[in-house]
């Protein structure tokens, strides 16, 4: 159910009722859809998209390209789980391009994630070269704008 | 000196809009959750707003011909062509203006000498008659029926017709009921309007937002064509309502007419908006569908609402409204909605507002989230309980 995805990707907290009248389903049809998704893992988790730096923490985000040298059956997929098993590492992609693996990882300062690629992540067998770049600002994340200044600017009442 | 009594006779005999009174209550509130908005909760697409943008950098800022740019015109004409399999000449047939209200003005002024009467379906949106009585027309109210989902039939629309009828203005996805007319509808209406040969000015500014089916537009229905006035724009489908950008289809006589009035109280419409409206049509649709997606759940989530507390309402198939009858609380319109405003802070808008025959209604915009909805819902079942 295409539509149900839909919602529950932009807001979780959407209630199960509430879901049944939008999608005109029964309360059940609903709960039996929604467990089946997350049985099939077609729903990942239910989290939520926080702004740690508002927040008060000072995390340091970090983007790093890794180049593999590809092994005999498995090619990447071998070293990209022992990869993205580690806490540290947030998000793992394989990509086209000049490089392989794109892994962004989050620690406390700029010293950690440092020490993480130099000791866990160069280190692994079959990794050629990793680049590190340290990010910035987040402007933009997961398709929510982080500081959006828009505003519902209407009237309360109009014809 | 009291200046009032120098004000023209036409303008005198208009009374201010109902809503007013509601705006002014809900203006002082703080945690006011409102129902009675008229217009969409999103911000126009940004590729739209983006080539505004984009236009004014470039030096876009001069007057445009009276019709409209000749690129957005040509845009309009595809448009038709492909969603309705209607020709419209570019050159001759297509009017852009300052909105749907500025396009409803001029249709009237066009075709209205003093005294002709105009067939009004109402409840209907506040400027109909206004518009009628400014142009020295005399507006001829016809209640739609809710046994009949507010949809009007030449059966009622009859008794009111006189020798000086010479227009039937209809609005249909309607502002307040949520009401949309059906082809079959429709057609009967058409015959009707052949029969008494009757100019049409249709107001399809809501057309987009039509639910379970497909908009029907009335000059493509047969022989329709060059008897309507059709009037659309981009308010509402592309959240674009500040923009004030609008549209006139018709016969180039019609057209002519109206261009005429438009070239010397107007002169064109804002250039900014019509750039902008080019981006909607070019590439804004697929915003346009996903907003109508939304409107969709919630239209569904605030009509299982009602239902649901016992507050009869017909299921609504067009634009953002639903129109409850609020007649088992034991209070009138007015009543309902300034009560419920001073007791649950929820603003929605008395159906007198928009005519007579909206008595015992209130008109409840979802142009809001889901969590506004819900807990709106929540307050007006505490409110109807309480009482």
């Amino acid at each position: 159910m295409r539509e149900l995805l839909e919602i529950l990707e932009h807001n979780s907290r959407v209630s199960v009722s509430e879901l049944a009248s939008m999608l005109q389903k029964s309360e059940y049809e609903i709960e039996k859809e929604i467990s089946r998704l997350e049985r099939e893992k077609i729903i990942l988790s239910y989290g939520a998209l926080i702004n740690w730096e508002r927040f008060g923490d000072d995390t340091v985000t970090a983007v790093i390209e890794i180049n593999l040298t590809p092994q005999r059956e498995v090619g990447f997929d071998a070293i990209a789980e022992r990869i993205y098993r580690f806490d540290e590492v947030r998000t793992v992609y394989l990509m086209s391009g000049n490089f392989d693996l794109l892994v962004i990882i989050e620690g406390k300062s700029l010293k950690d994630v440092a020490n993480f690629v130099a000791t866990r992540l160069s280190t692994i067998e079959g990794v050629t070269q990793t680049r590190s770049h340290f990010m910035l600002k987040a402007y933009k994340k997961d398709g929510v704008i982080v500081d959006d200044e828009e505003q519902d600017r209407r009237l309360v009442v109009s014809p | 000196m009291n200046w009032s009594e120098k004000l023209s006779n036409s303008v005198q005999s208009i009374a201010p809009s109902g809503i007013r009174k509601f705006f002014d209550i809900a203006a002082q509130m703080q945690d006011v959750i409102s129902l009675g908005v008229g217009e969409p909760d999103f911000v126009t697409p940004w590729t739209i707003r983006e080539s505004c943008v984009y236009g004014l950098e470039r030096g876009y800022t001069s007057y445009t011909a009276n019709r409209g740019m000749p690129e957005l015109r040509a845009e309009i004409a595809n448009h038709f062509k492909r969603r309705h399999n209607l020709t419209y000449d570019s050159n001759k047939e297509i009017l852009v203006t300052v909105g749907v209200s500025e396009a409803m003005d001029l249709a009237i002024r066009a075709v209205i000498n003093a005294g002709d009467e105009v067939l009004i379906p109402e409840p209907c949106y506040v400027s109909y008659q206004a518009c009628t009585v400014l142009a020295g027309g005399v507006p001829v109210s016809v209640p739609a029926k809710i046994e009949n989902e507010f949809r009007i039939t030449p059966e009622e629309l009859e008794p009111y017709v006189t020798p000086k009828t010479k227009v039937l203005l209809i609005g249909y996805p309607n502002n307040p009921t949520g009401a949309i007319m059906e082809r079959g509808d429709l057609l009967k209406i058409a015959d009707f309007a052949e029969k008494h040969d009757l100019i049409v000015i249709s107001d399809e500014i809501y057309g987009d937002l039509t639910y379970n089916g497909v908009h029907e537009c009335f000059a493509a229905l047969p022989n329709m064509r060059d008897r309507t006035i059709l009037l659309n724009g981009f308010s509402k489908a592309y959240a674009m309502t500040g923009w004030r950008i609008g549209y006139a289809l018709s016969n180039a006589d019609f057209i002519g007419a109206m261009t005429k009035i438009h070239q010397y109280t107007m002169l064109c419409a804002p250039i900014t908006a019509q750039v902008a409206a080019i981006e909607a049509l070019k590439r804004g649709e697929k915003y346009m569908k996903k907003m109508v997606a939304e409107y969709d759940r919630r239209r569904k989530l605030i009509y299982d609402g009602f239902k649901q507390m016992g507050m009869d309402s017909f299921e609504p198939r067009g634009a953002f409204y639903i129109f409850p009858n609020i007649e088992s609380s034991g209070l009138t319109a007015e009543e309902f909605a300034e009560k419920l405003i001073m007791a649950e802070h929820v603003a929605l808008v008395p159906g007198t507002a928009f005519g007579k025959s909206g008595a015992g209604h209130v008109r409840c915009s979802y142009a809001t989230s889901i969590e506004k909805i819900s807990e709106a819902l929540n307050r007006i079942e505490h409110f109807l309980t309480k009482r």
